[in-house]
C-alpha cells in the first residue's frame, strides 16, 4: 500500500545511498557461489561481500568507514584482505562475491598493510585520549589496540591543526578528530537528507566541511546528531553541559529538578555494560537521587499532557474544517521532535502552519514546573533549575531557542543526553545497574504506557490514537486493538499509514465541552493517519503532499527526524544498528505493557493538572500561554 | 548583488540546466559554463544550482572545491597557470616562473591589484615534449621562456589575443575586477 513511498527516490549518488548489502549493479541475487575464507568454506548468494560472509562465519574483519546503517564507501581501507588471484589487496566490504573466490584475512601483507594505515591514520590524528570524551568507546583506538600500535611510524601531529567548531548550541565539530571516514557525510546526506557535511578539496588537502565551511550554527543542520551515534572517533560531540549541571546540584540556593524521557532509560544501559534491551527506569531514580537531583519526574506525564493539546488541537482543526467550513492547515504535524521542526522550518517553511503548536514534553514540563510546581512548592521559580534527560542533541537547541521562555524564566535551563547522564552517574562513583529501584517524585508521579511509547516511531500516533478514540467514540481502545496495542502504527518501516473509520460516536467528555458541543459531525468520518521517522522519510511525505499524493489526504502526521524515532536519537548511547533500536524499541513496549495506566487522558496528574492549575481547559487561555508555541521559518539559503 | 542580478543568474542558469539536463549529471557542465560566463562560482551561484538540480548545496560546493579549474572566489580575468610537473621543471620552468613573478609583480596563487591576472601552479598540462607550458585562460603556450613571457602577457594586456577576444564576445557580463 505504501510501496511508491518506500522506494529508494534518494537523490544521493549511487555511492552515498543507503545499501546496507551488495554493490549497485551486482545486488544479491539467486546463484549460490562458494567462498572459502581462512580455509573455512561457505556458500552465499551471488552479490554478498567479504565483510558479510565473514561476519556468517564468524571471521573478524577490522571496519572503520563501513557502517551498518549506510551504503558501502570503501575509502578506509582497514577492511583490506587477500584474493587470491588478484594483485593487490581489496576491500572486504566493498567486495562482492560472484564467483567462487579464495580469501585469507590476516596474512603478513594483509596485517602490513592495516598496520600501515592505521599509522596513516594517526599521522594526522591530534587525538589526546585522555581528554576525549569516546576514550574506551573509540573505534580507532581500539583498532590501534588490535594491531599493538606502539609508536607514531608516520609521526604524530604536535598541535592541533584546526579549531573547535562550537558554534551550535547541540553539536561540537573538532575536526583533528576527524580520520574521514566519511560515515558523517553518508549520514547527512542520505540517510537523512539533509546535506549538511560534505568533503572539501582532495587528496591529503580533504577535510569534512559544512557549505562554505562555516560555522554549523550558521548553515542548515538540523541538530539530530545522527553523525555523532556514526562517527568512529570523537570527532563529533553533544555540547556538553555536564559542568553547568553539577554546579547547580552543588548550590545549595539552587532546587534542580530532572525530567527523565523513556529512550534514555531504555538506553543507558548499554553505556555500563548491558545489553540492548534493558530498561533501567527505576534504577536511574535512585542513581540520580544519589547524585544529587531534588526531584526526579517523568517526562512521560507532559508525553500525556503533549497528547491532550495536541489531540484537542487536532480535533479543533478537524471541526473548523468540516462544520464551520473555514480553511485550516491539514493535515495536522507532531512537533515532538526539534529535529524534525527546525528541518520544516529550513526546507519547507510554507507549511509551518501545519505544525501543531503544541509545545514538546520537555518544553511543557518545563513551562509547568517553573509556574504549577513553584506555586504548589512555594518555591521561587529562579531558583529552580530545570534540567532535561533526552536521547537527543535536538533538544539542547530546543531549549536554548529565545521563544521558550513563556513561565518567565527559561523553561528547561539544560538538556543532558544519555551518554552525558552516564558520564555524571559514573563520575559520582555509581553502578547504575546494582541500584535499588524507586519511584518518580509526586505531583507528577503517576506515568502511562502512552508516554512511554513517545520514544518510539509511530508512538506519538499510537498514544494520540488511544486518547482520540476514547474521547470521541466513547468505547474502549481495547475493542479495537487487542491490549490497546495499535500494531499497524508500529515497526522500522519508513511510513506506515492509518484508516480508522469512526463508526459511532459517544458524549463529549466533561474536558473538551466548552470547546466543542458534539461529535456528531465526526459519525461515519475516516481518521487517516500516518507516521514517518528519518527526515529523508520526512522528505518523502512532504514531496507526497506537495503533489497532492496520498499523504496530503491525511489528517494527522507523526514525524520523527530520528530513524527509530528517539530511541534512536543522536544523544544515545554509542554505537547505533537497526538490531539495537529494535532491541531499546522491545523494551520500550514491554514497559508500556507493564503499566496499569495506558492512555494519557487517564493520568491522574494530568487531569489535576486541568482541574487545579489550566483551568480553561486544553488550548485555552492558560495553556496557550504556558503549553504552546511559534515557529521561525528559517529557509535553507545560507547567507 | 542586486535582486535583479539575482534573477538575471538564475534565469541564465535555468536556460543552461535546460540545455545539460535537469538532474546531477548536469552539475559539473553547469558549473563549467558558470565559471566560463563569471568567472567564478560564488555560493549565492552555488545554492541556485543545487535548488534547481535537486541535490545538495553542499554537494555542489564539494564538486566545485574538487576541480581546480572552478574556483569560488573571483580570479583576475587572465589565469596564467604554468606547469609545474617534472618535464617542464626540467627545462626551465624556474625561470619562467621568476620572470612571470616580476613582470606581473605577484607570487603565486595571487591576483594583479588590478584584477586582471592571477598567477597559479598547474600540475601535467600534458604538454611533456614541449615545456615548459603554461596555459592563459583556456590557451596553452608551449616551449616558454623568460623572453617569450613578456610577449605573452603584452599580448593579453593589449586583448589581441585570439582567445581574449572571442572571450570578451561571449561575455553576457563583465567580471568585476578585485578590489
Amino acid at each position: 500500500m505504501s510501496i511508491e513511498l518506500n522506494k529508494n527516490t534518494s537523490r544521493s549518488p549511487l555511492s552515498q545511498r543507503i545499501q546496507p548489502m551488495g554493490i549497485p549493479g551486482l545486488e544479491i541475487t539467486d546463484k549460490l557461489v562458494t567462498v572459502t575464507i581462512d580455509d573455512k568454506e561457505v556458500t552465499v548468494p551471488s552479490g554478498t561481500t567479504i565483510l558479510e560472509v565473514a561476519k556468517q562465519i564468524g571471521i573478524r574483519i577490522p571496519t572503520l568507514c563501513y557502517h551498518e546503517d549506510l551504503c558501502v564507501a570503501g575509502v578506509c581501507r582497514i577492511c583490506v584482505v587477500e584474493v587470491e588471484g588478484q594483485r593487490t589487496l581489496q576491500t572486504a566490504c566493498a567486495y562482492p562475491v560472484t564467483e567462487p573466490i579464495t580469501v585469507r584475512t590476516h596474512t603478513r601483507k594483509v596485517r602490513q598493510a592495516r598496520r600501515h594505515i592505521l599509522d596513516l591514520m594517526l599521522s594526522k590524528h591530534y587525538g589526546e585520549c585522555y581528554a576525549c570524551f569516546r576514550n574506551n568507546n573509540c573505534e580507532l583506538q581500539a583498532l590501534a589496540k588490535e594491531y599493538g600500535v606502539d609508536f607514531f611510524r608516520f609521526g604524530h601531529p604536535e598541535k592541533p591543526r584546526f579549531k573547535v567548531d562550537r558554534s551550535s548550541h547541540s553539536l561540537v565539530r573538532d575536526m583533528d578528530k576527524c580520520i574521514l571516514c566519511r560515515r558523517c557525510i553518508r549520514t547527512c546526506i542520505d540517510l537523512q537528507e539533509v546535506g549538511v557535511l560534505e568533503v572539501d578539496k582532495r587528496s591529503d588537502q580533504s577535510k569534512v566541511i559544512t557549505f562554505g565551511d562555516k560555522p554549523l550554527g550558521e548553515v542548515v543542520c538540523i541538530n539530530c546528531g545522527q553523525c555523532i551515534n556514526r562517527c568512529p572517533t570523537g570527532a563529533l560531540r553533544a555540547n556538553d553541559p555536564t559542568e553547568e549541571v553539577w554546579a547547580a546540584i552543588d548550590d545549595p540556593t539552587k532546587h534542580v529538578v530532572i525530567q527523565t524521557a523513556p529512550s534514555p532509560r531504555a538506553g543507558i544501559g548499554e553505556c555500563f555494560g548491558l545489553e540492548p534491551g534493558h530498561p533501567l527506569t527505576f534504577e536511574l531514580n535512585t542513581a540520580l537521587r544519589e547524585c544529587g537531583f531534588d526531584k526526579i519526574f517523568d517526562t512521560n506525564f507532559s508525553a500525556d499532557l503533549t497528547i491532550i493539546e495536541e489531540g484537542t488541537e487536532l480535533l479543533l482543526r478537524l471541526h473548523k474544517a468540516l462544520v464551520e467550513k473555514k480553511a485550516v492547515a491539514l493535515p495536522q504535524f507532531t512537533s515532538c521532535s526539534p529535529g524534525w521542526v527546525k528541518y520544516l522550518e529550513h526546507f519547507y517553511p510554507e507549511y509551518i502552519p501545519n505544525l501543531s503548536s503544541a509545545k514538546s514534553p520537555q518544553q511543557m514540563f518545563g513551562a509547568v514546573i517553573k509556574t504549577y510546581y513553584a506555586q504548589l512548592n512555594k518555591i521561587d521559580p529562579k531558583d529552580i533549575v530545570t534540567v532535561a534527560l533526552m536521547p537527543c542533541s535536538a533538544k539542547k537547541f530546543e531549549c536554548n531557542r529565545p521563544e521558550m521562555c513563556d513561565s518567565g524564566w527559561k523553561d528547561v535551563d539544560y538538556g543532558l543526553t544519555t551518554r552525558e547522564m552516564a558520564q555524571m552517574i559514573s563520575e559520582a562513583g555509581i553502578d547504575l545497574p546494582a541500584m535499588p529501584k524507586s519511584d518518580f517524585d509526586d505531583p507528577f508521579g503517576t506515568a502511562t504506557g502512552s508516554g512511554v511509547i513517545f520514544g518510539a516511531t509511530g508512538g506519538v500516533m499510537e498514544a494520540a490514537l488511544r486518547t482520540v478514540i476514547e474521547l470521541v467514540c466513547g468505547i474502549k481502545v481495547e475493542d479495537l486493538f487487542e491490549h490497546a496495542d495499535i500494531i499497524p502504527v508500529r515497526g522500522f518501516e519508513g511510513i506506515r499509514f492509518l484508516e480508522l473509520p469512526i463508526k459511532k460516536v459517544g458524549p463529549v467528555p466533561d474536558l473538551l465541552k466548552n470547546l466543542i458541543p458534539d461529535w456528531k459531525w465526526l459519525e461515519g468520518a475516516t481518521l487517516k493517519v500516518a507516521a514517518a521517522h528519518g527526515t529523508a522519510n520526512a522528505k518523502l511525505v512532504m514531496e507526497d503532499i506537495k503533489a497532492g499524493g496520498r499523504c496530503s489526504e491525511c489528517h494527522f502526521i507523526e514525524f520523527m527526524a530520528c530513524p527509530g524515532g528517539c530511541l534512536g536519537g543522536g544523544g544515545q548511547p554509542i554505537p547505533t544498528s537497526p538490531s539495537i533500536r529494535a532491541a531499546r524499541a522491545k523494551a520500550i513496549y514491554s514497559e508500556d505493557a507493564s503499566y496499569e495506566i495506558r492512555k494519557s487522558h487517564e493520568n491522574p496528574a494530568v487531569v489535576k493538572l486541568y482541574t487545579e492549575f489550566l483551568t480553561d481547559g486544553p488550548c485555552g487561555h492558560i495553556s496557550h500561554k504556558l503549553l504552546h508555541t511559534g515557529y521561525t521559518p528559517r529557509g535553507k539559503y545560507i547567507v | 548583488m542586486l535582486v535583479s542580478e539575482r534573477e538575471q543568474l538564475r534565469a541564465n542558469i535555468e536556460r543552461q540546466v535546460k540545455e545539460f539536463g535537469n538532474d546531477r549529471s548536469a552539475l559539473i557542465p553547469v558549473l563549467q559554463d558558470v565559471q566560463h560566463k563569471y568567472g567564478h562560482v560564488s555560493e549565492y551561484v552555488m545554492q541556485v544550482v543545487a535548488d534547481i538540480l535537486h541535490i545538495h548545496p553542499v554537494e555542489v560546493y564539494g564538486v566545485a572545491s574538487f576541480y581546480s579549474f572552478i574556483g569560488h572566489k573571483q580570479k583576475g580575468r587572465f589565469i596564467i597557470r604554468l606547469c609545474r610537473t617534472i618535464s617542464c621543471d626540467m627545462q626551465g620552468k624556474d625561470r619562467v616562473a621568476r620572470q612571470l613573478e616580476n613582470d606581473l609583480g605577484i607570487q603565486f596563487g595571487e591576483t594583479t591589484p588590478d584584477g586582471n591576472f592571477t598567477l597559479e601552479w598547474a600540475n601535467c598540462l600534458g604538454m611533456c615534449d614541449q615545456g615548459p607550458a603554461l596555459l592563459v585562460n583556456e590557451r596553452i603556450y608551449t616551449k616558454v621562456t623568460p623572453e617569450t613571457v613578456h610577449d605573452i602577457l603584452e599580448e593579453c594586456r593589449t586583448l589581441f589575443g585570439v582567445y581574449a577576444l572571442q572571450e570578451k564576445e561571449t561575455l553576457c557580463e563583465l567580471p568585476t575586477p578585485v578590489k
